[in-house]
Parts: C-alpha cells; sequence; structure tokens
C-alpha cells in the first residue's frame, strides 16, 4: 500500500506534542523514532516481556502491541519524564540502586514504570500482590528478588516507613 | 512498524457497522493483544484493519433497565476485575480475568476480544458459559441477542454476521443468572503469569434460604473440548441435593460424561481429564463456602 499517515497529538512526559505517524507504527515505533525516547526497550514485540512499558493515563501498557494512532489525546510517560527538574531520581529509580536491582539494565525502565503505578497507588500491597503485578516483566540477569525489594522499600517509604532486608 | 494494508478508525458504533459494510475483508481489532500479536507473526499480515479501539461508548460496566449486568464489549479486564458492580453480582468473572497474561496485558485485553476470537482457552471463556451470559451484537439490522452457548460455533469461529455488520457491544449476564449466587473460577497452568490455560473450571451455585439444598448448580470448563462447554451431567447430579461431600465427588467425577479434552503438547487428554475431577470437586466446594453453606 502507499502509507498513510496520521496526525497524533498526544501528551508525552508533560508535553503537548503533535507528529505526522505512520498508521502502521505501534507506540513503541514512535516514542522511539519519532521522539528519541529510548528507554523504550524493543524486546519481544509481542506483548511478553514488558520492555517497552510506558504509563498512558496512569496505567501501564506494552507498547510494542499499542498502536501509535491509538495515542491521540492521551497522556504518556516514559522513564524520561521521571527525571526531576534539577535532573534528580525519582524516589523509585534511587531504591533500583540502593538494592542494586539492576544489571544489564534493559529490562529496567518497563519494570520501573509499572512500579510507579504500583507505588501511585498509594496504599501497601502484600508480597503476593507484588509479586503479581511485577509479574508482567522479564529480567534475565537479576533473579528478581532485588527487584522485588526495591520496589517493595519505595513502598513503604512512600507510607513513611522504612524496611530493611 | 506492522505489516497492515490499511486501518480505518470507527467513532461510534454506526461508524463501525458502516466501515464493516464497506469493508467486508477487514479485521476486527479492539485491544490489539491478539490481533497485533498475530500480525507480527505473520499470521494476519498484509491485511486492512478496522479499529474500535477508539469507541468509548463500549467501555464500562452498568445495570441496564432489566437489571443485567452490562458488561461494554471495550472495558479491559483489569477495568472488569476492579469493577463495584461486576464485584457485588459477579465476583467470579473479576477473579477469572484477573488471571490473563500480566497486567499489561489486561490492561489492554477486552471481554469483547476474549469472546471474539472464539479460543477455548480463554479465562473469561468458562465463567461466561457457567453464568449463562448473553452476547449483544449490534449492526445494519440493530441488536442481536446471543446466548454465549450459541455465540460460539467451533473453535476460533463465533456467530458474527460480517455481512450485517455485526460488532459485539456488550456481555450480559441476566439478573436470574447472578442472583444469590456465588462461584468460583479454576485455572490450570504451568505456571502464574503469561500463561494460556491447560484447563480452565468455572462452577456457581445458588442455595436454598437456610443453605442446605443446592438449588441451582453450574459448571463450564474452557480447553475441555474444542470451544468451552457446559457439564449438563454434573449439574444434574448437584441440582436439588444437599451439598455433601459425598455430592461434591459424584459431581466432580460426572464431568467426565461431558467433557472431550484433546491431547496437545501443553498436556495429554487424560491429564486433562484427571484435573477436570479434581478442579470441579473444589471449585464446587469454594462456592458453597462462598454462597454461605458447607460441604457436610
Amino acid at each position: 500500500m502507499s502509507a498513510q499517515y496520521k496526525m497524533i497529538r498526544c501528551n508525552i512526559n508533560g508535553r503537548d506534542v503533535e507528529k505526522m505517524v505512520d498508521v502502521r507504527a505501534s507506540l513503541t515505533d514512535m516514542l522511539r523514532n519519532e521522539y528519541h525516547l529510548t528507554s523504550v526497550k524493543k524486546g519481544c514485540e509481542v506483548g511478553e516481556c514488558g520492555a517497552c512499558t510506558v504509563l498512558i493515563d496512569g496505567e501501564t501498557f506494552n507498547s510494542c502491541i499499542y498502536l501509535a494512532i491509538w495515542a491521540e489525546g492521551k497522556h504518556i510517560v516514559t522513564l524520561e519524564g521521571l527525571l526531576g527538574a534539577e535532573g534528580e531520581l525519582s524516589d523509585i529509580q534511587q531504591a533500583f540502586i540502593d538494592e542494586t536491582a539492576i544489571q544489564c539494565g534493559f529490562c529496567t525502565p518497563g519494570f520501573i514504570l509499572t512500579a510507579r503505578e504500583i507505588l501511585d497507588a498509594d496504599r501497601m500491597f502484600t508480597d503476593d500482590e507484588l509479586r503479581k503485578l511485577l509479574s508482567g516483566h522479564l529480567c534475565r540477569c537479576t533473579g528478581y528478588e532485588n527487584i522485588f525489594r526495591a520496589v517493595k522499600k519505595a513502598m513503604y517509604r512512600r507510607q513513611g516507613r522504612e524496611i530493611d532486608f | 512498524m506492522y505489516d497492515i494494508k490499511a486501518i480505518y478508525e470507527a467513532e461510534s458504533v454506526e461508524d463501525a457497522v458502516r466501515l464493516r459494510l464497506a469493508h467486508p475483508e477487514a479485521q476486527i481489532i479492539a485491544g490489539g493483544s491478539d490481533v497485533l500479536v498475530q500480525i507480527r507473526e505473520g499470521r494476519r499480515a498484509g491485511k486492512e484493519l478496522i479499529s474500535i479501539y477508539g469507541i468509548d461508548s463500549l467501555r464500562g460496566v452498568c445495570l441496564d433497565e432489566e437489571g443485567s449486568l452490562r458488561i461494554g464489549s471495550l472495558t479491559s479486564f483489569s477495568h472488569i476485575t476492579r469493577d463495584p458492580l461486576v464485584q457485588k453480582h459477579c465476583a467470579v468473572l473479576g477473579e477469572a480475568v484477573d488471571q490473563i497474561g500480566s497486567p499489561q496485558i489486561r490492561n489492554i485485553g477486552t471481554i469483547g476480544g476474549n469472546t471474539c476470537n472464539g479460543v477455548t482457552s480463554a479465562d473469561s471463556a468458562s465463567t461466561l458459559h457457567a453464568w449463562e451470559a448473553v452476547v449483544e451484537l449490534t449492526g445494519i439490522h440493530g441488536r442481536r441477542l446471543v446466548p454465549i452457548h450459541d455465540f460460539y460455533i467451533k473453535a476460533g469461529t463465533v456467530d458474527i454476521r460480517a455481512e450485517e455488520g455485526e460488532i459485539e457491544t456488550a456481555i450480559l449476564i441476566p439478573r436470574k443468572s447472578y442472583e444469590d449466587t456465588f462461584g468460583h473460577y479454576i485455572k490450570y497452568g504451568m505456571r502464574n503469569a503469561m500463561e494460556i490455560a491447560t484447563l480452565g473450571c468455572s462452577v456457581n451455585v445458588r442455595l436454598s434460604k437456610d443453605k442446605s439444598t443446592i438449588e441451582r448448580c453450574r459448571i463450564a470448563f474452557g480447553v475441555a473440548g474444542p470451544v468451552p462447554m457446559r457439564a449438563p451431567s454434573a449439574e444434574a447430579v448437584a441440582n436439588g441435593q444437599k451439598p455433601t461431600r459425598d455430592l461434591a465427588e459424584a459431581f466432580s467425577l460426572a464431568v467426565l460424561e461431558d467433557i472431550n479434552p484433546r491431547d496437545s503438547w501443553r498436556a495429554a487428554k487424560n491429564f486433562r481429564k484427571h484435573i477436570a475431577v479434581e478442579m470441579a470437586k473444589r471449585a464446587l466446594t469454594e462456592s458453597v463456602k462462598r454462597a454461605g453453606g458447607e460441604l457436610l
């Protein structure tokens, strides 16, 4: 077919933006190629590994199986959007560092955005609930335990409590 | 970039019907967690798509004028699980769809897609069968209601009349189906996340006021045959009986008269039959408990 383009207006990391987008593009394609947000990783590209996870209107989605045209009017947050005004890290990013929850780093942006949705729920989850909430991500390095601890630690801190492992 | 020939975006149900009549070969895409993956695999590559994802009027849960629980076909699994009306009237449906894929998949996947793709392993399907859900389709001639049992024709094929421009617009659970009824769903898989059910079993019961008798018992399976199915022999064993352990035993063995699972790389036929009996027993036991009764 001849290429079919559509103007897509949305808000990415707090900024209103618009671009002509190929209608065949996934949201991963659009965020990486049009907006150079390369924290959005191309992993499995079939919605299994979670490396491309972004927040859309506050909920986590695998951007690889989300058509770019569906982003019209949506509020999208990628890892780049967590950066503070002075370049400081968010609480969940600091917790990942504190707990050594990172090795190669490929799964990390996705995990952190899912963790962000968990933290924004502003409540305590049990360990089993946390594991289920994190189950949409594959990590081939860490064995998950440190990631789990980082999320749990950040969740405790948001509730004004501390936890040691 | 996906290998898509063209995309037509529907902005309303009428728009979707019109597009469907204008492009009879086009594939409907709702959340896309099946369709886009199949395009990536090459199975549906190079086709035209009609996206209905933008039709917000198809999202949400309400009670309609007849008291039926009405779930818009584009309601995501996570929204179904969190919905207060679902939790009140058909909590087991929320629990069943909470076992699909991963949190991200449950945010994009829709109940309409889960039923329209016609697969036997869909986690919503056995519960919708066990609660005698009704599928609402809208086409050029207006609304058509189809009982879920009749909706499934064969594996991968459901009763949607493309030539009449139909799309699924809602799933209805009638009041007489959910009133005083409590259920439980068990999914058997090799792991908890990103898993397709080896077998799914959904049971629900309505007990008499004094909890001494099972007034109505319904059971349905996914992956026990080419399409989701009820187990009428087992239901006949339990209906009108006292909830006892012996009854649960007889009930669970009776499912073998109804189900017809196959050998596949996921599991052997005999294994599926074996776990079907155990799952039926456990799901009945839990349903009776949730209804305020107890197996004696």
